[in-house]
């Protein structure tokens, strides 16, 4: 089987949604041009960034380095599918400045929200050291988080020492 | 520019077997970066790993543990059965990227995209790791120690898959690993360097020293001499030179200088064998 575009079925944002993708389309692309998804956004390109954070069965990870291919029978949740009523905090803290990095900043913070034993053996910064923000200077997404956690009663003190 | 989607692993073969230019992918975070220029330069047909569920385990024999070709950093990083019997993989997969990164890259892609500088390679080297290749014609073994040949060249022919990365299970009185690179996140290393001891046996691999990543003999005997109270005490870095200038070769480029990265490989194993007492 060898072809130029083959068709993907694919859970996002909980549809389930049939697609012809070719072997050049990343994940990012197909969410922002072919779905109109554009609140993942492209910064660098390299999985630095974090700005494309989307999560892939759960786990956030750089859409745009993921050939869309390889999301055929997974589920993909964009920033889209965050409840406005979630941001409390970002918006209280000025966790957003420009708001470029703000859609991946959020969720790799919303996964951590729903993940908190990963405290147990993760500072909050080495966590959120894939969403780079040249705005913040980091302290206000870090206490939004921190405001978060301890709203929900998850806030474990974050491990002494692991933090990077 | 074409995808392959096998369903199994004997399908893979059969398709590496038919075309000798095809990439195989895993994770992509390698492959992708850079997409659009990389692109145009890279092999135009495309084998996808990632639906092969023989690929996906993690296991454990009585005498190993078997990181299947699918293993990705963050699955060593959340079991905390590794993090007991293999800390260095934890130490080295946590410093890689981050989540994001950690989630997708897999043990196995590092291995064959063959970077000098690839973070999984020094402590799967450090434990002594063998590779297994599969292919249509059977199965076969190779050292990690013995599996680069120079730069980017390895001894994986065409048709031949990773399958299995196989770690010796054994009782380690130390391990270390560290990593030194411009931050500590999202960072590609400068020098960095695994050790482990097993009883009397030294196990020490560098990368960003050399062409590929390495194991560092002279210092495995000159460290072991050290312990082992057959060699002189050490009383500063720089005893740690003239071995290390024997083991590797280091080159200035845009990350680093060779003078940079010997001292530092110098002071840190001097550091860690002052830590353990030696």
């Amino acid at each position: 089987m060898s072809t130029n575009s083959v068709s993907i079925e694919t859970t996002i944002n909980g549809e389930k949604t049939s697609i012809d993708v070719t072997a050049t389309e990343r994940l990012l692309d197909v969410l922002r041009y072919r779905l109109g998804l554009t609140g993942s956004k492209e910064g660098c390109g390299e999985g630095e960034c974090g700005a494309c954070t989307v999560y892939l069965d759960g786990q956030p990870v750089n859409s745009c380095l993921i050939p869309a291919y390889q999301v055929r029978g997974r589920v993909v949740e964009t920033i889209e599918s965050i409840a406005p009523e979630q941001l409390g905090a970002f918006v209280a803290s000025g966790a957003t400045q420009c708001g470029a990095c703000s859609p991946g900043v959020v969720m790799t913070a919303q996964w951590i929200v729903k993940h908190p034993h990963l405290l147990q053996s993760h500072g909050l910064r080495e966590l959120m050291a894939g969403n780079l923000c040249r705005c913040t200077g980091y302290d206000g997404i870090i206490d939004a988080l921190t405001e978060t956690l301890a709203a929900n009663g998850s806030a474990e003190e974050p491990v002494s020492g692991q933090d990077r | 520019m074409t995808i392959l989607l096998p369903g199994t692993l004997t399908d893979a073969y059969r398709m590496l077997s038919d075309d000798p230019d095809v990439t195989p992918v895993a994770g992509g975070t390698d492959l992708f970066a850079h997409w659009p220029e990389n692109r145009v330069k890279q092999s135009t047909t495309y084998l996808d790993l990632s639906g092969l569920a023989e690929l996906r385990s993690m296991r454990w024999t009585k005498s190993e543990l078997v990181l299947g070709a699918l293993t990705t950093y963050w699955d060593v990083v959340t079991d905390a059965r590794v993090a007991a019997e293999f800390p260095n993989l934890v130490t080295a997969a946590r410093q890689v990227g981050a989540v994001q990164i950690q989630a997708r890259g897999t043990w196995a892609g590092n291995i064959v995209n063959a970077s000098p500088a690839a973070d999984g390679v020094p402590v799967l080297l450090a434990y002594d790791a063998t590779v297994r290749l599969g292919s249509r014609d059977g199965v076969e073994d190779i050292p990690l120690d013995e599996f680069y040949l120079d730069y980017k060249k390895m001894r994986r022919r065409p048709d031949q898959l990773v399958t299995e990365i196989r770690i010796p299970r054994r009782t380690y009185q130390r391990a270390w690993f560290e990593k030194v690179g411009p931050r500590k996140s999202q960072a590609i290393t400068k020098v960095g360097v695994a050790v482990t001891v097993a009883g009397e046996t030294w196990r020490i691999a560098a990368n960003s020293v050399a062409p590929t990543v390495c194991r560092c003999p002279a210092l495995e005997r000159y460290c072991a001499a050290v312990a082992g109270a057959k060699g002189q005490p050490l009383t500063s870095p720089s005893d740690l030179l003239p071995a290390i200038r024997s083991d590797v070769s280091p080159i200035d480029d845009i990350r680093s200088t060779a003078e940079y990265r010997e001292q530092v490989l110098a002071r840190i194993l001097f550091h860690a064998l002052n830590d353990a007492g030696v």
